[in-house]
């Protein structure tokens, strides 16, 4: 008998009662040993959906990104999710040159990687690691820039590869970025949770062996979480960094249960098989507070719900009919039904909490006299057919994007347009967007980083354009302009008089329709502590901490 | 008898061939190209191309593609997935255990319950009890599987707490899959948390095949209790109860094997039904089988792994048939003659 078993109690009640169930089935006596520590440490994240990569350089989905990126990587500099500065991570310091074209950054000398069943790393990171995982996007000749499809759509939308011009160490410590042009995002964009740091060592092993595509399938990074398997729609499964540079993971175990279905996720929460649920709808908040043991988490968050047309294909490539088709939406009725109230209307793409937000752009009205005014201008008297894609997931932008597509149906007959919706699952819906097939779709973004860029370049640049990110399929000069100029410059006061051009000629070409900036929830278990939502990307579960009774 | 058993063996190769030139043609009739229909792969380059076209056979008319097909299925050489890029037959040996294992439970249950209430029932035909088990066996026999799982999800884990709504295990239990069984498959696994593993795989078990057995338990009662009241009028019936052979003895040893045999048929019947209902039953309980993963298929338009999941489970319920009605056979020798 163990010396410990008459401290039954310390363990807590639900543990009392499930050894007393599994000693008096088994009827063996005394022999309980306590539960795992995997199982009593471990913490369950009910997640949305499967992630499409395990590197998020290949992505820009929040499902991904949530899933890997502050999990299993680090980034050389993090963004501070209370105060939005920038703070050191992986690289200690860094300088920037008089002129703003030269990045020095001095890396931390203690940082491991993730030792694992597939790769066993023989130092710890150099700056070879990072010139690694930058050349990988920049260069067409690097051995796995083709892998996962050759597509960076994030470092793409902000012009990277025109951007930086090399990416070279110094000394083992030390790595320089020398860029083509100052730009004004440049940390900000190093800190996104796109910018992981890849492990140089392993690339060299999969080129040895030939096993190119096991970079993004079977990760190596120098996060708190290393890599233990995944099963496409079912879980992926962490376990705790033991080398961790910072202090250890708190659970010894993480795992992201794929719950695609909302009702189904609410429900694991209240059965407890679920610690957080990501997503819960907005519907069920007031439900959800009333438990005790589920608590609500709230953020606001940097983010825009719209809907965007696919201004190259006709009628969406007039401008007068994507202003009546703006004029025909009840947007305060979509935020009572779709939101609950939970977010705030968007006259813009940026949200009002950002320093360079317009706060003199016109205020976009219900009318629909005026919008089938618009029409009849435009040619179209008695309207036409359109489709209205609305995608199938969650997203806190969006809670619920069909059902926002059937009020928008019913608005656009009031004009004379007749709307059908279109979903596919998420996978090909974003496939297909990609390819530009849709006419307009309900969709949005959610900022990676506070700088204003962020919510420009990614979303309707003519590069995004060219990636397929920019939903809108719309490329303009002068708004292309307008941003690259905000970016030359760093003088914060003259960058916001360009971020308000934008946002006025944004607000007179309507490719995109904003539509709301939502709040983030998070359902999460009462014992669980230490977990909170970050404004500025995916979720850290490394600090996690369950309560034992 | 062996004349017997090849005119089976021959129909169901003669199925098979059906099956397998539908499956084939699928690949022609879903959007797409067939060359990424029937390979999986979602990009084809350019060297690829005529690679894959000779192996294909494409060039060549469609009796010599549907062999080269035939020849893909036999040799294991089965096409990916559209969604994951893994093997299609790979990803099935993992998912159809899951299924199995569901679907035998529910099976069992339906013997070891239906069998024998349906006799209670046949005993009195008009009794109170056999009514009482006649109108319960009717609601459950009716009773829409979704909604039925929905409440006892509702009752069992929202509002008690007492079970988990879904999966196979607690996903923090780490178990490898060796059989692909689960129960087996912890006892196989080197933890030292077996017991806790097992009990909590149990807690996972009970919901779904409680939902999966009420359709055959129900069909299971009613043929039972038919074919029971049926024997029951037999003369050979009367001849031994007249003979002195006391209640108890005439009903084990003339009474139920007779009895049973429709029954057993009823199995290879019911097959079918089951597997459809397991289906709804993966989806909603979140079980990782087959039926869930054709249905996610379906909805990611999946086409390699509809062609390929429509030939398996098709191929599985002919064959269940085949072998149940093979075994009518072998305990009925009236049935050889016909």
């Amino acid at each position: 008998m163990k010396p410990n078993h008459g401290h039954m109690s310390l363990y807590g009640f639900n543990r009392c009662t499930m050894s007393l169930l599994v000693c008096s089935i088994s009827l063996l006596s005394g022999c309980k040993p306590p539960l795992p520590d995997t199982v009593r440490s471990g913490l369950v994240y009910c997640s949305e959906g499967s992630p499409e990569t395990f590197n998020p350089q290949l992505v820009t989905s929040g499902t991904t990104i949530d899933a890997i990126s502050q999990q299993l990587y680090d980034r050389l500099l993090e963004i501070d999710a209370d105060t939005g500065e920038l703070v050191p991570a992986l690289a200690k310091s860094w300088q920037v040159s008089a002129d703003g074209k030269t990045y020095l950054f001095t890396l931390r000398d203690d940082v491991q990687f993730h030792q694992t069943e597939y790769f066993s790393p023989s130092r710890p990171l150099q700056a070879e690691d990072v010139v690694f995982t930058f050349n990988r996007i920049m260069q067409r000749n690097h051995p796995f820039h083709r892998q996962g499809g050759g597509n960076y759509p994030f470092f793409q939308s902000v012009d990277w590869a025109d951007l930086v011009d090399s990416v070279t160490a110094d000394t083992p410590h030390q790595v320089r970025f020398k860029l083509s042009r100052p730009d004004s995002s440049f940390l900000s964009n190093i800190a996104t949770d796109f910018a992981a740091i890849l492990s140089a060592e392993y690339g060299a092993l999969l080129v040895k062996s030939g096993q190119l595509s096991r970079m993004d399938s079977h990760p190596i990074g120098t996060g708190p979480f290393r890599f233990k398997e995944y099963q496409k729609d079912v879980l992926i499964r962490y376990y705790r960094h033991r080398n961790y540079w910072r202090e250890p993971a708190k659970p010894e175990q993480l795992v992201f249960d794929i719950v695609p279905n909302n009702a189904r996720r609410m429900a694991k929460l209240f059965t407890h098989e679920c610690d957080v649920v990501a997503f819960p709808r907005v519907a069920e908040l007031g439900l959800i507070s009333k438990r005790p043991d589920v608590d609500v988490q709230e953020s606001t968050s940097m983010n825009i719900g719209f809907w965007a047309f696919n201004t190259v294909k006709p009628p969406f490539d007039q401008v007068k009919v994507r202003q009546a088709l703006a004029h025909a939406i009840n947007r305060d009725a979509i935020l009572q039904a779709v939101y609950f109230g939970h977010a705030t209307a968007a006259d813009s793409v940026l949200p009002p909490t950002s320093w360079a937000y317009n706060p003199n752009l016109a205020v976009q009205q219900y009318d629909p006299v005026k919008a089938k005014a618009l029409l009849t201008e435009a040619g179209y008297p008695d309207g036409f057919s359109m489709d209205i894609w609305a995608m199938p997931v969650q997203r806190l932008y969006n809670p619920n994007a069909l059902k926002m597509a059937e009020l928008m149906q019913a608005d656009l007959a009031q004009i004379g347009v007749r709307a059908s919706i279109v979903s596919y699952e998420w996978n090909s819906f974003r496939r297909k967007l990609g390819s530009y097939e849709h006419d307009s779709v309900l969709i949005g973004w959610s900022a990676d980083n506070a700088d204003p860029d962020n919510f420009f370049r990614p979303l309707l640049s003519c590069s995004a354009a060219l990636t397929g990110s920019n939903r809108a399929n719309w490329c303009d000069e002068t708004f292309d302009n307008l941003i690259s100029q905000a970016l030359l410059t760093a003088d914060q006061k003259q960058r916001r008089s360009y971020y308000m051009a934008a946002q006025q000629y944004l607000a007179e070409q309507m490719p995109l329709l904003s539509i709301a900036h939502s709040q983030r929830f998070q359902a999460i278990s009462s014992d669980i502590k230490g977990v909170r939502i970050n404004p500025y990307g995916g979720i850290a579960l490394a600090n996690a901490v369950k309560d034992v009774k | 008898m062996i004349l017997y058993l090849l005119r089976r063996m021959f129909l169901l190769a003669f199925v098979f061939i059906a099956l397998s030139i539908f499956a084939f043609s699928l690949g022609y009739l879903f959007p797409g190209e067939p060359l990424q229909n029937f390979t999986g792969l979602r990009h084809i380059s350019a060297e690829q191309l005529p690679l894959l076209q000779q192996e294909y056979r494409m060039e060549q008319g469609y009796i010599a593609q549907y062999l080269a097909y035939l020849g893909r299925i036999f040799s294991g050489n089965w096409a990916l997935s559209f969604s994951s890029q893994q093997p299609l037959l790979q990803e099935m040996q993992m998912l159809m255990p899951a299924t199995l294992e569901l679907a035998s439970y529910a099976l069992l249950i339906s013997f070891f319950i239906g069998i024998p209430i349906g006799i209670i029932a046949a005993i009195k035909p008009e009794g109170t009890l056999s009514k009482l088990i006649s109108a319960v066996a009717v609601a459950g026999y009716s009773i829409p599987v979704f909604w039925w799982a929905l409440l006892l999800i509702m009752l069992f884990s929202l509002a008690l707490g007492w079970l988990p709504t879904a999966g196979r295990i607690g996903v923090l239990y780490e178990i490898n899959h060796v059989t692909g069984f689960m129960l087996p498959d912890i006892l196989l696994s080197g933890t030292a948390h077996r017991q806790e593993a097992m009990l909590n795989a149990l807690r996972h078990l009970l919901l779904p095949t409680i939902v999966l057995a009420t359709f055959p338990t129900t069909v299971m009662i009613r043929f039972t209790r038919d074919a029971m009241l049926d024997v029951w009028e037999q003369s050979y019936i009367k001849t031994a109860r007249a003979k002195g052979l006391n209640r108890g003895q005439v009903l084990y040893r003339h009474a139920l094997r007779n009895a049973l045999l429709p029954v057993i048929r009823q199995i290879g019947l019911q097959f079918s039904t089951l597997i459809t209902l397991a289906m709804i039953t993966e989806v909603i309980f979140s079980w990782p089988g087959i039926g869930r993963w054709l249905i996610d298929s379906i909805y990611q338009r999946n086409y390699p792994a509809i062609q390929a999941g429509l030939l398996v489970i098709s191929t599985l319920v002919i064959t269940v048939n085949m072998l149940t009605e093979i075994l009518h056979t072998v305990f009925n020798p009236l049935a050889r003659k016909r």
